[in-house]
């Protein structure tokens, strides 16, 4: 390689970051490190997350936007463990922190800490509730609401639900059944007879419906948190009774067999979730608070639905045993940071 | 014995001062009042479970419910003892006797301590749950004050972990009730046979197991300013893991106090130092296991070397 070709080379590196500098505040966080500390790996969804951040941060970092982005999960999934991988991060001399949390509340001590010492933590999916911190925020309860409504939609004339729940003690799992409560008082020809804890996975969701089931009378509807309908599907089926109208949550399992059954019986149902790119939004908001710019520190990211109609394509895009998922960009973090101002 | 006693809290203290070089030497901001302070403080709250442990190890008894019962402490902390104190500390005390109460029983049925304390971490953990169905709560303004107080010399972290070891040291090793308690572990018959009534004995212990586990909680709430139900459940296999760390035995009446908060020290040192490693944390619970059988085996060398000499 010659000299000349060389200098070609750097001056054409320079220009793209030159050009990339000019839309992102470039020149202010290119020495920054963020952190990405998350409380659980052990689901699908996690799993996605993790490789959107992942991917989200090697791009950024390639592309000189910040000068470090690591994912950091905690091993058993406790709020005293991550409150302890939090203060290590202040140790590491991190600039921001991107938390998806294991407790509302239960870090809030260690992300003081961490805003004293003066790094920027964004929370998102998990949040906290310390004022110092931003929080990307999904409206759980609205997600419930928007299963009883779709349900109401669908049925008229009502009937019974069984409801499957998260994690007990998790706020996630709280809000969308407070949602879904919501929704039935409003949809009053709706009744509640039945709810177990799925624990956001099918086996589980599996086992604890085929337990319940027997002493039910006949359900009409199933409202769901994600990474449980499947489940339930089957529990259904090896019940022998009919498969009433199950809302899911997006994994791939959920969107195959909707896919199957709508081509057998003409199946139709709606699936929602929050995407897990929103690390990706996570990060990209960080990136912006460490570039000056003015960010609300409440902000709220849209979830991801699939209908009838983008069924096919959802269940094209995500690889098998994972979720769907969108990831964000930049300008999207914009776009949310502009929505809420 | 006096040789065995040092040799129990010599291989601990050098664990932790090992860890520690290693942990300066990888990230040198830690070298500092502050960042000592980041690198312990949650090390407080799991030296006191761990001290909770030891009191039940010491009788011979195994506790499966530390972590549940200190995450009820937590929960009542957040809750009750900051709304309605006097009400607050009621509970916090009956949850001490219910303790006691709970020895006694195991005691004078001739219960596995193993599989009553396990039946009992589903108890409280309901209890948890019903108190503070989603996560909550607040620390009381004196208690968040006393967990971030800023001595002068030595950060709170380090301050705390000596007190409890000192406090700890003259209640189980030095005074005569300590001696005694641990003898009901050694041989629990021979005390009897001394004219001591071991069924209040094995209540003491308990109680005193409950009072730390209550002072867990409360310090894990100051810290982290409010509670959930599961704050505190891996603190069960911390606390056992600290007091086997800190030279005591599963044999019973062999435990060692300071050896138990240095056992806690090393044990969240080690979690941190396998973070600064940047090791996958699918790795870390199979790192921080290797660590401990590591040390394990450390005192099993010792210990032979020592037989033959």
């Amino acid at each position: 390689m010659t000299i000349s070709k060389l200098l070609l080379g750097a001056a054409s590196l320079a220009m793209i970051a030159g050009a990339a500098s000019a839309e992102s505040h470039m020149a202010e966080t290119s020495d920054k490190r963020i952190a990405l500390s998350n409380n659980y790996a052990g689901n699908s969804w996690r799993q996605a997350m993790l490789q959107t951040f992942e991917e989200t941060a090697e791009e950024a970092v390639a592309n000189g936007v910040v000068a470090a982005a690591d994912a950091y999960t905690t091993s058993e999934n406790q709020a005293t463990e991550q409150a302890a991988q939090i203060q290590n991060m202040i140790l590491q001399g991190y600039d921001a922190i991107v938390l998806n949390a294991a407790s509302p509340t239960a870090l809030n001590g260690a992300v003081k800490e961490a805003c004293d010492a003066g790094l920027t933590v964004v929370s998102f999916d998990g949040i906290v509730t310390e004022p110092c911190a931003w929080r990307i925020a999904v409206d759980f309860a609205a997600m419930g609401r928007e299963e009883v409504d779709y349900l109401a939609s669908r049925l008229p004339e009502g009937g019974n639900l069984l409801e499957i729940r998260g994690l007990a003690g998790v706020f996630v799992d709280d809000e969308i059944s407070k949602g879904i409560h919501a929704g039935v008082e409003e949809h009053d020809q709706f009744e509640i007879v039945g709810s177990v804890h799925g624990d956001w996975a099918q086996d589980v969701a599996q086992k604890a419906v085929a337990g319940i089931l027997p002493s039910l009378p006949e359900v009409v509807g199933v409202v769901t948190q994600g990474g449980d309908g499947y489940g339930a599907a089957q529990a259904f089926e090896a019940a022998g009774r009919d498969t009433p109208l199950i809302v899911l949550g997006n994994r791939q399992d959920e969107l195959q067999w909707w896919a199957e059954q709508r081509d057998e019986n003409g199946y139709e149902t709606l699936s929602l979730s929050i995407a897990p790119g929103v690390a990706s939004l996570a990060f990209w908001v960080a990136q912006q608070v460490l570039a000056g710019e003015d960010v609300p520190k409440d902000l709220t990211v849209p979830f991801l639905k699939i209908t009838q109609d983008t069924l096919d394509a959802a269940l094209e895009s995500t690889p098998e045993g994972s979720v769907a998922n969108v990831v964000y960009t930049l300008e999207d973090a914009q776009e949310v940071i502009a929505e809420a101002k | 014995m006096s040789l065995l006693a040092r040799y129990r809290i010599i291989l601990p203290a050098v664990s932790l001062a090992v860890l520690l070089a290693a942990t300066f030497w990888m990230q040198p901001r830690a070298m500092s009042y502050f960042g000592l302070n980041l690198l312990f403080n949650l090390a407080v709250p799991i030296a006191l479970a761990t001290i909770a442990q030891m009191m039940i190890i010491m009788v011979n008894d195994i506790d499966l419910s530390v972590g549940a019962f200190v995450s009820l402490v937590a929960c009542i902390t957040a809750t009750f003892l900051n709304d309605a104190p006097v009400l607050g500390l009621a509970m916090l005390l009956a949850l001490i006797v219910t303790y006691a109460v709970m020895g006694a029983v195991i005691h004078a049925l001739d219960l596995p301590a193993i599989v009553v304390t396990l039946g009992m971490s589903f108890v409280w953990g309901g209890i948890a749950l019903f108190i503070l169905p989603s996560p909550g709560g607040s620390s009381p303004g004196w208690l968040r004050t006393l967990m971030t107080v800023k001595p002068p010399l030595a950060p709170m972290a380090v301050v705390a972990s000596v007190v409890i070891a000192v406090v700890t040291h003259f209640l189980v090793i030095r005074s005569g009730l300590g001696t005694v308690l641990r003898g009901v572990g050694g041989n629990a018959r021979s005390v009897q046979r001394a004219g001591w009534p071991v069924i209040r004995l094995k209540a003491l212990a308990y109680g005193l197991a409950g009072l730390f586990g209550v002072l867990a909680g409360m310090a894990l709430v100051g810290l982290t300013t409010s509670a959930d139900a599961n704050i505190a459940l891996r603190y069960t296999l911390l606390s056992i893991a600290g007091v086997i760390l800190g030279g005591g035995e599963f044999t019973g009446g062999k435990v060692s106090p300071t050896g138990a908060v240095i056992g806690a020290l090393t044990l969240t040192l080690a979690s941190s130092f396998l973070s600064f490693l940047r090791l996958s944390p699918d790795w870390q619970i199979g790192a921080q296991g290797a660590i401990l059988i590591l040390v394990l085996t450390a005192r099993l060398v010792f210990r032979q070397k020592r037989a033959e000499a």
